[in-house]
């Protein structure tokens, strides 16, 4: 949907985790903060929950687990048994190095994956940059501007204790 | 003019650099034409490419038998070059992931460099068992998939297999794991790239990364478990290394210490590499402010753990062998130490324990010309140190009559010339054109330790790193 989003622009990673955590404790929306680095306790600041991937990464950890045991099994035992000095057809400490490769490469590839997914990010994309110099050393709050209620006045009176730069105005943003 | 602000911690960046510097100091580096200096080192190593190609046609379409191996000797030069580049690769990833689950801040200028170190090294490792393959051509056929052969499966129960597995787990884990953290330098350098080529490459390559607090902490969420799992892939890779010989019958190789061994072994070599690049980086790429002595000095103090480590390896291997009453375990060390190969084994003694001691030597460690050298000296020690498990162990074997001795052909030498060329042919041009240093991640430790323009009494429960000890 289209919004209007309400920047501020900030020189450095305290005043922009300070602004955050004001804003944020002010009771507005914050749309994103764009840094050009991570910012630790940004996250914090800006009320986000701990990412959901770990989960996605224990699923694809565990079945590339399941996967190594079932194949080494499978074809050690079942499909085409042979006698490797005299050792069981099932012996599952021969087995672990491949099963831990396996859910290693699949668990690291997968949570990799899921995190393009989750972030919508894909090669070629074509990046939408909020304020130049975001990557640079630049660091943004935007505030989302959904109806005639937002006080921009006010908001710029609180990021101005933070040392703001600039405050902006992004007309029509399709979020 | 820079302030400490504690005084427990001394900034990692020297130089007090503004943020859009650290961008500029990285990135001016990619924008200028490369030097002379550059073109001489890439020239040569180029040329060491093409012997090295030259070789390896060759013996692919001539066979094996090009090499000096023997029914005695069936592994030899290749298989010591394989080891030894897999070593090398180690120490990328200790500095990226294992460095980084530890906090140590100062790992951020020289991981992006370490990290693609290992890739090249890992790829220059990969063709050696490739081409021992006889047929490569044939190579996957170590792949497990359903086949026309039975389908005739792969031996799971086999070391090499495992190192089949072991290898191209880590060298893909390592390649993903270094272009995550090269896309936020990508987009950095998307946006300030005037040419409409530049523009392209680095929008395709960056992802269009925007800098989105939301999408860094998820990116921070899968660096660390990145890291958590190329903790234990590192440790993994050189231990399924070492279980090729390990797992064997033939004494020297037979032994339950290899792990561990190869493992600190791998780091300790892999460092001194480290330190061989850095060093010259550093001063050609004017990074003296990045790549501090501090961080030499504390590479320095790696090798100088792991070299004690590999030191304790060798006297343990020589106390097991007398201690284990093993005739031929016994035999197998004697002649190592004084038999027809003794001066391999003592170059790697000499390499490996006794000259890296002098790092006990604060004023050594900090200086830097020493510190080359004796980059360099381990890399020597730490190839003979396979070459010694490899060939002597194996030259002498059980029965007297089929004792032989072996001895690289041309061939085996330009091909291990060719790998170096490789290498650096490779790293030259990484150095051309990726951030040598990850931009993003020294910004994020350029406030350690240092005031800049900041007004403590708002930082209440600040996640930051200061700590207020001054009054």
């Amino acid at each position: 949907m289209d919004a209007q989003l309400f920047l501020g622009v900030f020189s450095n990673e305290d005043d922009i985790l300070n602004a955050t955590r004001a804003t944020n404790a002010a009771g507005y929306k914050i749309h994103d903060v764009y840094t050009p680095y991570a910012v630790h306790g940004l996250e914090n600041a800006m009320g986000l929950k701990p990412s959901r991937l770990t989960w996605a990464c224990l699923a694809f950890a565990a079945t590339g687990l399941m996967l190594a045991v079932f194949v080494q099994f499978w074809i050690g035992s079942i499909d085409w048994p042979l006698n490797v000095g005299g050792k069981p057809f099932n012996s599952l400490p021969a087995y672990l190095p491949v099963i831990f490769e396996l859910t290693v490469l699949i668990g690291g590839l997968g949570v990799v994956f899921s995190m393009f997914v989750k972030t919508k990010l894909y090669p070629g994309k074509t990046e939408w940059v909020p304020y130049p110099g975001v990557t640079n050393d630049r660091f943004v709050i935007a505030l989302e501007q959904r109806d005639a209620s937002f006080d921009s006045g006010a908001v710029q009176r609180l990021w101005q204790q933070f040392n703001m730069l600039e405050a902006k105005r992004l007309a029509e943003v399709t979020l | 003019m820079s302030m400490h602000y504690s005084k427990l911690r001394k900034p990692v960046i020297e130089g007090d650099k503004a943020l859009g510097q650290i961008t500029d100091d990285v990135a001016r580096t990619l924008e200028r034409p490369p030097t002379m200096l550059w073109w001489f080192a890439f020239t040569l190593s180029f040329s060491l490419l093409v012997i090295g190609v030259a070789a390896v046609s060759y013996q692919i379409k001539v066979g094996i038998g090009t090499w000096g191996l023997n029914k005695t000797v069936g592994w030899a030069f290749d298989i010591t070059n394989f080891v030894f580049w897999v070593g090398i690769g180690h120490a990328g990833t200790l500095i990226s992931a294992i460095l980084f689950l530890f906090r140590q801040r100062w790992r951020t200028s020289i991981n992006r460099s370490a990290e693609a170190m290992t890739v090249i090294a890992v790829i220059c490792a990969g063709i050696f068992p490739l081409i021992h393959m006889g047929r490569p051509w044939l190579f996957f056929w170590i792949a497990p998939y359903p086949n026309f052969r039975g389908p005739l499966w792969v031996n799971f129960r086999s070391p090499l297999l495992w190192d089949f597995f072991a290898i191209s787990t880590y060298f893909t884990i390592s390649l993903v794991f270094w272009y995550i953290g090269l896309i936020p330098d990508l987009a950095t350098l998307r946006d300030r790239a005037k040419s409409k080529i530049k523009k392209v490459i680095y929008r395709i390559t960056s992802f269009g990364w925007n800098g989105s607090a939301r999408t860094w902490h998820r990116y921070e969420t899968v660096y660390v478990l990145l890291a958590a799992f190329a903790t234990p892939l590192v440790l993994s890779v050189h231990s399924i290394v070492s279980m090729d010989f390990a797992t064997s019958v033939i004494p020297g190789w037979h032994t339950t210490i290899f792990p561990p061994y190869f493992v600190a072994g791998a780091i300790f070599s892999g460092f001194a590499m480290v330190l061989t690049l850095m060093i010259i980086a550093r001063k050609v790429l004017n990074y003296q402010e990045y790549i501090t002595l501090d961080h030499i000095e504390k590479m320095c103090k790696v090798i100088l753990t792991t070299g004690g480590i590999v030191g304790l390896a060798y006297a343990t291997e020589m106390f097991m062998a007398w201690y284990s009453v093993n005739h031929y375990e016994r035999f197998a060390f004697i002649n190592r130490a004084l038999g027809p190969f003794a001066w391999s084994y003592w170059i790697m003694v000499s390499c490996n324990v006794i000259i890296p001691q002098l790092l006990w030597f604060k004023k050594l460690r900090r200086s830097i010309a020493f510190v080359f050298v004796m980059s360099i000296v381990i890399n020597i020690g730490m190839w003979f140190e396979r070459f010694v498990i490899i060939v002597t162990s194996l030259h002498r074997d059980f029965l007297p009559s089929s004792w032989a001795m072996y001895k690289p052909t041309l061939i085996e030498i330009a091909t291990l010339m060719g790998s170096f060329g490789l290498f650096f042919t490779a790293f030259l041009l990484f150095a051309r054109f990726i951030p040598f240093i990850a931009i993003g991640e020294v910004k994020g430790v350029l406030s350690y330790g240092r005031n800049k323009n900041r007004k403590p009494a708002i930082i209440q429960n600040s996640e930051t790193e200061l700590e207020a000890v001054e009054a």
